[in-house]
């Protein structure tokens, strides 16, 4: 089956072009594009980890090591496509357009950081495993139903495919020809499970053999393999060809969140080694170093916009008014049931001039 | 002008399809998706005809999947539609559970209302029909007890149609029960096009001082039943349709307690956390010193819904809730 499903690569690891069909993708301008927004990406990534290990915000999941994944394909939708994260895919909600604020608002354990911006179609971050997979069939076939040309993208990792959302979506997404894009980062680990005992296939690619779908493995470090790959779906999606799977092979450096030790279930040397050898931003300094275009002085400038970019967005997170308590009770139901009114005059009452 | 509403003799089941039919026809936003709800119409027939006369993009056959399905219907509520999804039978939904209870009950509130989901989950509910296992559940409690949702549940043809558009052009989730055991067992008069009953609203249906008899569903003839028996030995039973399961109609339950002080309520749900159990907190908070008596439940018992051979066990019937109204009136 891995030989049905060959790993698909534009660039190697060495940033090298590998598809010559490809070869005019890689331009200087795309290059610089994808890198730096993978530095602004992994910069908010490792700033939200001191936040957590400092208290400034809640237990968080780290995405380092994926970004290539994350990128490409948000780069690959268009404006009015949707987008279904999970809760370690904000580097992709960050670069299809999400407020940072709002992002880092999420992780602090409020409910504003599920609110997109205004015509922004990113869906909250999906925390139970694989329920958003009939979101986006859904979703999707909607847009079909109102004959427009947009489309979804919906993330998972390799533990969702497991689960049986992830198999009931697809089917439906495939029955109705949904123009969807089902993209599978397959970082090898649900928390400290292993794929080899995620599941019995070689692959997670050959699982769209059973929805007669298109299946695709591609390098999920190498950004130019995803953003091709995403944008052929898209494309397909676009055409009423319905679904594509995805499946993007890489790796996250660190613990599935904050709470987590990935030390206790797996050996972190390997991580080390394989950010040495397949990580997504070096490999374009590579091609970058190859091609004689590679400018310390520019990565330095883009580092310190990130830099400032994000710690702007963590003022902002960190100004934003206290807890309201009115909200728990406000939204729940367009108007409040006469229960719901009860519990929170009584609890307002209780607090005082607190609220 | 001929203002006279123009009414038709329906069944339960059929007063189901025609405000199906009502909402299908006044917006292309209302969709139906189920398992066997286009050509064949429902495994209950409460789609029938709808497919032909709306189209396979409107009526939509699903695959076997409650857990997908629901979960499409939520991605669709949330693009703009305002799906309606049959589950063929309550006993069926569970593996939709966490679809309707962490996205389609809170997405409005994890978003602040920037995502909504207007969709209405319909499921035939209850025993008394000899249908094989599984077929019978009444769990209404696993989503009254889900902040999000709400519960109706009519008794009625002329309430089926009214509380179903109602159902519909609510902004939130609703979960619309119907009892199987009442789809054809009567009809009703039900008027031609469109009317609402307001969801959250019960109904007195007899007037009587002496005790308050809350039921539901296919309980509401047994209550009736049981009322009418008192009624020959001169106890006169004030008989509530709930209608709605959450919210309570809380005025309509508490007026009426207020004035009998006896209260008997009567669901085939499993007694322990049931609507029940709700109803007596709700007297006790806002009725207690009226009370003449502590109010009892006739209820399904805390055992799986048996197979129907021994369904006439499960079931409260009219003597059951006979001697509970002698109870409270005796105590």
């Amino acid at each position: 089956m891995e030989k049905d499903f060959p790993i698909f690569q534009v660039m190697d690891q060495n940033g090298n072009i590998v598809s010559e069909d490809y070869k005019d993708l890689v331009t200087e301008e795309r290059v610089k594009k994808f890198y730096s927004e993978m530095v602004r990406i992994r910069t908010l990534d490792r700033k939200s980890i001191s936040l957590q290990r400092q208290g400034r915000i809640g237990t968080y999941a780290p995405f380092e090591g994926q970004e290539a994944s994350q990128v490409g394909t948000a780069l690959a939708l268009e404006s009015d496509d949707w987008m279904f994260p999970t809760y370690r895919d904000h580097g992709a909600a960050m670069v299809f357009g999400h407020s940072l604020r709002n992002i880092l608002l999420f992780w602090n354990g409020r409910n504003e950081g599920c609110v997109p911006p205004d015509g922004k179609k990113i869906f909250p971050p999906a925390i139970p495993i694989a329920t958003q997979i009939p979101h986006a069939a859904g979703a999707a076939f909607a847009e079909k139903q109102k004959d427009t040309k947009n489309a979804a993208i919906c993330y998972f990792g390799d533990g969702a495919t497991s689960e049986g959302d992830f198999h009931e979506g697809l089917n439906f997404a495939s029955v109705f020809k949904s123009p969807v894009v089902y993209f599978c980062q397959n970082n090898q680990y649900a928390i400290s499970v292993p794929i080899s005992k995620q599941m019995n296939s070689a692959t997670i690619a050959q699982k769209a053999l059973a929805y007669d779908i298109p299946g695709v493995r591609i390098d999920g470090n190498d950004i130019f393999a995803v953003f091709a790959e995403t944008e052929k779906a898209l494309k397909r999606a676009r055409n009423g060809e319905g679904p594509t799977l995805i499946e993007a092979m890489t790796w996250r450096y660190g613990s599935h969140t904050t709470a987590d030790d990935a030390s206790k279930y797996r050996d972190q040397g390997e991580s080390a080694l394989k950010r040495m050898e397949t990580d997504p931003l070096l490999r374009l300094e590579r091609w970058m170093k190859n091609e004689g275009l590679y400018d310390e002085a520019w990565v330095k400038e883009i580092e310190a916009q990130a830099a400032a970019e994000i710690d702007a967005a963590v003022q902002e997170m960190e100004k934003f008014p206290k807890a309201d308590p009115a909200v728990i009770f406000d939204y729940v139901f367009e108007k409040p049931t006469w229960t719901i009114e009860k519990q929170k005059r009584e609890y307002l009452e209780l607090i005082g001039g607190e609220a | 002008m001929n203002t006279a509403i123009q009414t038709k003799t329906l069944t339960l089941v059929q007063a189901i399809t025609d405000g199906l039919d009502t909402m299908l026809g006044e917006s292309k936003d209302v969709i139906l998706l189920g398992e066997d709800i286009g050509k064949n119409g429902g495994v209950f027939r409460a789609t029938d005809g709808l497919q032909e006369k709306y189209g396979e993009d409107r009526v939509v056959d699903t695959p076997l999947s409650e857990a997908g399905f629901v979960g499409a219907a939520i991605g669709m509520a949330v693009n703009g539609f305002r799906p309606v999804v049959e589950i063929q039978f309550l006993g069926f939904i569970y593996p939709a559970y966490e679809q309707i209870m962490t996205h389609a009950s809170r997405l409005r509130m994890r978003t602040l209302g920037h995502f909504t989901v207007p969709m209405v989950i319909r499921a035939p509910y209850g025993a008394g029909v000899r249908a094989p296992e599984i077929h019978c559940d009444s769990t209404e409690s696993l989503f009254t007890h889900m902040p999000g949702m709400k519960v109706v549940c009519p008794s009625n043809a002329y309430d089926a149609k009214g509380l179903m558009i109602a159902a519909i052009e609510d902004p939130d989730p609703v979960l619309f029960l119907e009892p199987m055991r009442s789809y054809r067992s009567s009809r009703g008069e039900v008027p031609e096009g469109k009317y609402t009953v307001e969801i959250g609203k019960g109904k007195k249906l007899t007037e009587g001082d002496d005790v308050t008899v809350i039921a539901w569903g296919a309980m509401i003839p047994v209550a009736m039943k049981a009322a009418e028996d008192m009624k020959q030995k001169g106890v006169q039973c004030e008989v509530l349709d709930l209608r709605t399961l959450y919210p309570i109609d809380k005025d309509l339950v508490i007026e009426s307690v207020q004035k009998t002080g006896r209260t008997v309520i009567v669901h085939e749900a499993h007694a322990t956390g049931g609507t029940g159990s709700d109803l007596i907190s709700l007297i006790n908070d806002e009725a207690f010193l009226y009370q003449k008596a502590p109010a009892e439940r006739v209820t399904g018992y805390d055992t799986p819904v048996p197979y129907f051979g021994f369904e006439d066990h499960y079931l409260p019937t009219p003597k059951r809730v006979a001697a509970a109204i002698e109870k409270v009136m005796k105590f």
